[in-house]
């Protein structure tokens, strides 16, 4: 049933000679389609902005209050690309190369090559629009190595490249909705997606000003949602992020692939009590020269933990730098799912620092030393002002407590080659797919999809799919435009009967905690079978006892965050089913059962060496399994290690 | 816990944009000093809901300083007390036990409330929708390191499109007027080559449309400047006018 459709061919030719065989639509009848894009972060703006420049009508939406507040924009680290500007040995194949093992051998090979080749026109497109990318005295375009990787490709706009690179993208599209051929819709929450003879339609939103519920026509539809972080409640996605567009497209038809894999970020700030709304991200390069360690005892940390001593009593012989320890030839900058791993175990032990006990130290004492204040502050200000302006303590005289937190989701709906879903005329690109990471994503390649699957994929894509159709108007007036807009009425009215004892809140914290503690950091069998049982009874509470207020003709903070909770506890049962099946360790998905002698993960690829796709059968009814196996031609299968 | 406090907080409450406003009081207790001020505001909702009462509406997404969709003026100031923040950005520990926090929506005509704190800032939007881009299509567009730009030309363009669009300079001005934000997207594409071919109509076209959406007028006293969490400079508004200014005589070279 799962056909990939990835051409045939030598893996470097499968791209272009794709483009060549897609069919094209004749200039003048792209004004015949239009195309709705949900979603306007890094993918769903480059995606509408380059659709409505060729032709196409666009109709694109979001659920904040302007295209440009999209969480892109709060990516620091860079964008890879593979220019080799730096003459160090990058190439295309080597961003392949490193995309692919990083990810722990569990994406599909020729999606990445083709990220990897396309890369390279991102940096050009962003370049023409006027983004201010980091450049040499010599007034060509700085690069810097990022994540470990051993060749610097990455390029970036100082701490805030995702941030620079949405505005070119909010550029673009503000030039195509200037033209008309873009309306945008702010403020409008996606609530389905309309299906007619088995082929997206159209969609159902709300507007979230006045709560009327609009039914969308288009031949296709493109989702450009994001990830779904948010389902433990606390991670660094923005307060917003949902996955209830992709969980109801789910519902009508389209796979749900490796829900499994989340990224959990190792440095972050930790959590201070429980009025926590989100958690900030410290940039990873902070580990370039910061020392990670805890109190070698556990005595030491609870004298630490209770105040009885200061950091500063606590001898050189008696702090232990784990990281360094276990991993001598890497150190601190072990990969992101490793240095998390290794921090929740030394907490578990108990030698956890900070009042609450759950953080470890990231000390720059020893840099300060070596390389002066000055260097530190040029090199890190900006970072080190923000852990200063939130934890109130200064990581110049003391080391900064970190811990790791949900940062990005490697799982998403499933797409073929040309990022379609299983449903015909149904997208997903960016985030919200599943396609190029694997098991584990590296640093600042989050960015490159997105702007590769928007500018330079579903431009060629979508045109085959649309050729096939036909010039005629999407029928607004079918019934099935009327039945799904009921049927998403009737779930709104039935939230808003709810009048129980808990806020939405409440029951989302509790799902946030069932995950962390069971499908976090390192899940076994027992512990997933248990997540299980307590995400049911979880849901039935929320049914039963949880309150939303208000009516839906008005602006409804309640019935928003209750219907993106709601869909949480679904997509939640099926992470723990998907973890459940999973029995290997891979990238970010860590099965205790499944590990090498040292404790690393192990994977197992005789048996897992697949794409796990689930189909939606119906309310309460256990999801279908599809394996999509991945073929490996080019690459050669490797344990990782970095001892 | 010790050290945390009880506050009272004057809300602006309204029900949409068609209706009255009012301040409401309410009191905000046990709160920890290590609470943003956004996740005080989360606390006041949890109880709300708890009474069966509305909660109070008002905009934040990132909560990391960057995306711009927080907003309030709290005790008279845009995004409160602390210079270079974002509202959520802004901690407890700014405030002590027992004060009085007074929080409205940005003021102004040309952002419309449009329920308690929350407005509307698509005016915003629409000066970029009419010249906040240079013309370029996807593909076709010349190699990267093609077009050389000296550092710190580069680097000045970068502190202009540093702007988070959050309407704190439209807040804090007396006349409500959006020079800053027009002036810094003007400044980026004015310093980059990238900008050049179209530098006189974009600058006339954003003005125009600054001044269609009702802003004021700039009388130079600097207090949106000394509001923005981001450090967006005046000088951006120097160079917006003389832009401005000169586009009256050389609009025409430029082939529309």
């Amino acid at each position: 049933m799962l056909d990939s459709k990835v051409p045939e061919g030598p893996l470097a030719e499968k791209w272009s000679k794709h483009k060549f065989n897609l069919k094209l639509v004749n200039p003048a009848n792209k004004r015949k389609y239009t195309i709705i894009v949900v979603g306007t972060g890094l993918a769903g703006a480059s995606a509408a902005a380059s659709l409505a420049e060729l032709g196409y009508n666009v109709k694109a939406f979001c659920y904040q209050d302007s295209p440009r507040r999209a969480h892109s924009i709060a990516a620091q680290g860079g964008i890879n690309a593979a220019k080799n500007y730096q003459n160090d040995g990058d190439s295309v194949f080597r961003l392949f190369y490193d995309t692919i093992k990083g990810g722990d051998y569990r994406a599909r090979e020729a999606n990445v090559h083709r990220l990897a080749e396309v890369s390279v026109n991102i940096i050009d497109q962003c370049v023409a629009q006027g983004v201010p990318f980091a450049r040499e005295y010599g007034g060509l375009l700085d690069n810097r190595s990022f994540g470990g990787a051993q060749v610097s490709r990455t390029f970036y706009a100082r701490g805030q490249t995702g941030q620079q690179l949405l505005l070119g993208a909010y550029s673009a599209l503000n030039r195509q909705i200037n033209k008309g051929k873009v309306k945008m819709y702010n403020r409008h929450e996606m609530l389905d997606v309309v299906t007619i003879d088995g082929h997206a339609r159209g969609i159902i939103t709300r507007n979230m000003v006045t709560g009327a519920i609009e039914s969308h026509e288009g031949h296709a539809v493109l989702l450009c949602t994001g990830g779904y972080g948010n389902v433990f409640f606390l991670s660094t996605n923005a307060m917003g992020c949902n996955v209830t567009a992709a969980w109801r497209a789910h519902k009508r038809g389209a796979l749900f692939a490796n829900p499994c894999y989340t990224q959990i970020h190792p440095t972050c700030i930790p959590v201070t009590g429980d009025h926590q709304s989100k958690l900030t991200l410290m940039s990873e390069s902070l580990r370039n020269d910061g020392r990670v360690w805890v109190p070698k005892t556990v005595d030491l940390a609870q004298k630490l933990r209770k105040g009885e001593i200061k950091i500063a009593d606590i001898k050189e012989a008696d702090r232990d730098y784990y990281l360094e320890r276990k991993y001598p030839s890497f150190g601190n900058l072990v990969p992101r799912d490793v240095a998390s791993r290794n921090a929740k175990e030394v907490v578990d032990e108990g030698r956890g620092v900070g009042a609450s006990g759950i953080a470890v130290f990231l000390d720059f004492k020893d840099a300060i030393k070596r390389l002066g204040e000055d260097t530190v502050r040029a090199k890190y200000g900006n970072l080190f002002d923000m852990y200063y302006q939130i934890t109130d303590e200064n990581p110049y005289k003391q080391p900064m407590r970190i811990y790791p937190a949900v940062h990005y989701t490697m799982g998403g709906v499933w797409v073929d080659y040309n990022l379609m879903t299983t449903v015909p005329g149904l997208y997903a690109l960016g985030e919200c797919n599943f396609s190029d990471h694997g098991a584990n994503r590296l640093g600042a390649s989050a960015l490159m999809q997105g702007l590769a699957d928007g500018y330079f994929v579903i431009p060629y894509t979508v045109g085959d799919y649309l050729a096939g159709l036909g010039f005629d108007p999407v029928d607004k007036n079918h019934p099935n435009f009327e039945r799904t807009r009921k049927e998403v009425e009737e779930n709104v009215r039935k939230m808003l009967s709810l009048r129980g004892t808990k806020t939405v809140d409440d029951i989302h914290k509790k799902l946030g905690h069932i995950l962390w503690e069971y499908c976090g950091m390192a899940r076994s069998e027992e512990g997933l079978v248990k997540a299980k049982g307590l995400i049911q009874e979880l849901r039935k509470e929320f049914w039963n006892d949880v309150t939303v207020l208000g009516e839906n003709e008005e602006m409804n903070l309640s019935l928003e965050k209750a219907g993106r909770v709601a869909d949480f506890l679904e997509l939640g049962e099926l992470m723990v089913d998907d973890a459940l099946n999973r029995n290997e360790s891979c990238g970010g998905h860590f099965r205790v059962e499944s590990q090498t002698e040292e404790g690393e993960a192990k994977r197992d690829d005789e048996n897992f060496r697949y794409v796990a796709a689930w189909e939606y059968k119906g309310d309460n009814l256990p999801e279908m399994l599809h394996k999509e196996p991945l073929e490996f031609e080019n690459v050669k299968l490797t344990q990782r290690s970095y001892k | 816990m010790s050290g945390n406090m009880n506050l009272t907080l004057k809300v602006w409450r309204q029900k949409n944009e068609k209706t009255r406003g009012k301040f409401v009081t309410y009191q905000a207790n046990d709160i920890s000093p290590d609470m943003s001020f956004l996740e005080m505001l989360d606390v006041v909702n949890e109880d709300l809901v708890r009474k069966g009462e509305d909660p109070i509406y008002f905009d934040h997404d990132c909560r990391e300083g960057i995306c711009g969709m927080c907003s309030l003026h709290i005790n008279g100031r845009a995004h409160g007390p602390k210079q270079g923040t974002t509202t959520c950005q802004l901690h407890m520990r700014s405030f002590h036990d027992g004060q009085t926090i007074v929080i409205e929506p940005w003021r102004a005509a040309a952002f419309p409330v449009i329920k308690d704190l929350a407005v509307d800032r698509t005016s915003f939007d629409r000066i970029q929708h009419a010249g906040g881009y240079v013309n370029v299509n996807t593909g076709g567009v010349p190699d990267a390191n093609s077009i050389p730009i000296p550092k710190v030309v580069a680097d000045e363009a970068f502190e202009s499109a540093t702007c988070i669009g959050c309407g704190a300079c439209v807040a804090a001005c007396k006349n409500a007027s959006a020079m800053l934000f027009v002036s810094a997207k003007i400044s980026q594409y004015t310093l980059l080559p990238q900008g050049q071919t179209e530098r006189y109509s974009r600058a006339q076209a954003m003005v125009a449309q600054m001044d269609a959406e009702g802003f004021g007028s700039c009388t130079n006293t600097g207090a949106c400047e000394a509001e923005c969490p981001v450090g967006i400079k005046l000088t951006n508004i120097a160079r917006m006018n003389r832009e401005y200014l000169t586009a009256k005589f050389f609009k025409q070279e430029e082939a529309h």
